[in-house]
Formats: structure tokens, sequence, C-alpha cells
């Protein structure tokens, strides 16, 4: 428990870090940190195939789509950048100490009923479930799949001459 | 069949809180285009870890990682469009600042 709680820790952090630095390459490391160290929460809570997915998806496919648009995009002047670091310092200063501030107040609060949940009985395999219990879902996927193949054609189109 | 949820649930719900706040306030807080983007990553992160966690409370875990799939495919699509959606912003504005979006004619 005490080194799942630190996973937890790190992986706060890690957003932290995504959210507050001022580098946009830097940023987008933070989050695929972020997705790694979620990979291996998920697998030490026994989700071994979402942890894949999240790892390789998340941490690998959203990552590199990141990079391409910070790339693709110009860089600031250094007079640009003072300013911009000045006024991020400004705004974002207040966000450690209010994560600070709601860890503590959370970590003792205890709504003082349990929760309960009434769920119909039985749980098979991930893959049972996912192609023999979710059809629908499986088919919005492939419909919002093909939304993001549009994306793609959107993300690397070119000016009409 | 009935679930009481453990203690550790509390633990768990904390560091959920935890990411959403940052995710929210990265979000709200910036001025960057990409990094609402960013914003948007983490609360999807939050809604993933609470799935998963609510999976292994529930002893559901298999219909949690459906879900958390489904997540994770919608959450790639979503971030694919709206990179589309930023780049395009940059080549008509030369700009990622969110400021810039107000005078567009919609």
């Amino acid at each position: 428990m005490i080194w799942l709680t630190l996973l937890l820790v790190l992986l706060v952090l890690a957003a932290l870090w995504a959210s507050m630095t001022t580098a946009l390459l830097r940023a987008t490391l933070g989050l695929a940190l972020t997705s790694a160290l979620l990979s291996v929460v998920m697998f030490a809570l026994g989700a071994t195939l979402a942890a894949v997915v999240e790892l390789s998806v998340c941490a690998g496919l959203i990552s590199v789509v990141l990079v391409s648009v910070t790339s693709l995009t110009q860089p600031r002047s250094l007079k640009e950048a003072v300013e911009a670091r000045k006024n991020r310092l400004h705004r974002f200063w207040p966000l450690p100490l209010v994560l600070l501030g709601a860890g503590v107040a959370l970590s003792f609060v205890r709504v003082p009923v349990d929760i309960i949940l009434r769920l119909p009985a039985g749980d098979g395999d991930v893959r049972t479930v996912l192609w023999s219990m979710r059809q629908l879902d499986l088919f919005g996927q492939i419909l919002i799949l093909l939304a993001g193949v549009f994306g793609v054609l959107v993300l690397f189109r070119k000016e009409a001459k | 069949m009935t679930i009481v949820i453990p203690q550790s649930f509390w633990l768990y719900f904390t560091f959920f809180a935890l990411l959403l706040i940052d995710g929210l306030w990265c979000m709200l807080a910036t001025r960057n285009l990409v990094r609402v983007l960013i914003g948007i990553e983490i609360l999807m992160k939050s809604v993933t870890f609470f799935l998963i966690v609510a999976g292994y409370l529930s002893g559901r875990m298999a219909l949690a990682q459906a879900l958390v799939i489904t997540v994770i495919v919608i959450e790639v699509v979503v971030v694919v469009v709206v990179a589309g959606v930023i780049l395009g912003f940059f080549r008509k504005r030369d700009s990622l600042d969110v400021r810039n979006t107000r005078d567009m004619k919609g």
C-alpha cells in the first residue's frame, strides 16, 4: 500500500509539472510521464490490458501528436518568452498550494456512511466483456476512430491555392 | 451483490480529486491552446484512474477495463481533432493565444 501511495504522489507531481512548466515540450514530457505512471498504477491494481493500452497509446501516440503540433508552430521571441514566463508564474503559483491544501483536507474528511454499490453478480474476462457484452461501445468506437481519421486529414491539410 | 467500499477508497478519491483540480487549473489558468489540450488530457487521466479504482474496489475489473479502453480511444480522437483545430487556428492567426479566439466570426 505504501509503494502504491508513493506512485500516486509521483503521478500527481508529474501532472503538476506538466501543467506548471513553461516549455511546451517539457509539458508534453510531463504528460507522457503521467501516463506512464498511471499505467504502472493500473498494472498494480490488476488492470493489465488497460495499462498496456494506456502506456502505448497515451504515453506514446498522444505525445507524438503533441510534439508534432508544437513543432509545427513558431517559437516565441525572447521578449514574448520573458513576458509569458512572468505571467505564467503569476497565474500558476497558487496551484501547488491549492493541491497541498486539498490533499491535506481530503485526507482528513471522511463521510460517515459507507458507500454501497449494488451490482449484478459475476464479472468475466475483459475480452469477453469487450467483444460480447459491449458491442454497441465497439460500434461507437469505430465511428469515433473514423472521426479521428478526418482529424488527421485536418492536421496535415494544405491551404488550397 | 452488495459491496461495501473499504476505507482505501478515500485514499484513491483524494488523488483523483488532486488530478482533477490540476487539470481544471491547467485548462482555466493558461492562455496557450496546446496547454488547454494538456489540461484536458490531465482531466482524462483522472477519470481513467477513477474508473480503474471503481473496478478494483467493486471487483468488476473486466468491465472497468473495457470502459477505460473506450475512454482511451475517445481520448486519442479528441487530441487529434483538437490538435488539428489548434493548427488551423495558428495558420489563420499566427498565434496560440486563447484570447485571440474571442473575435472569431464563429
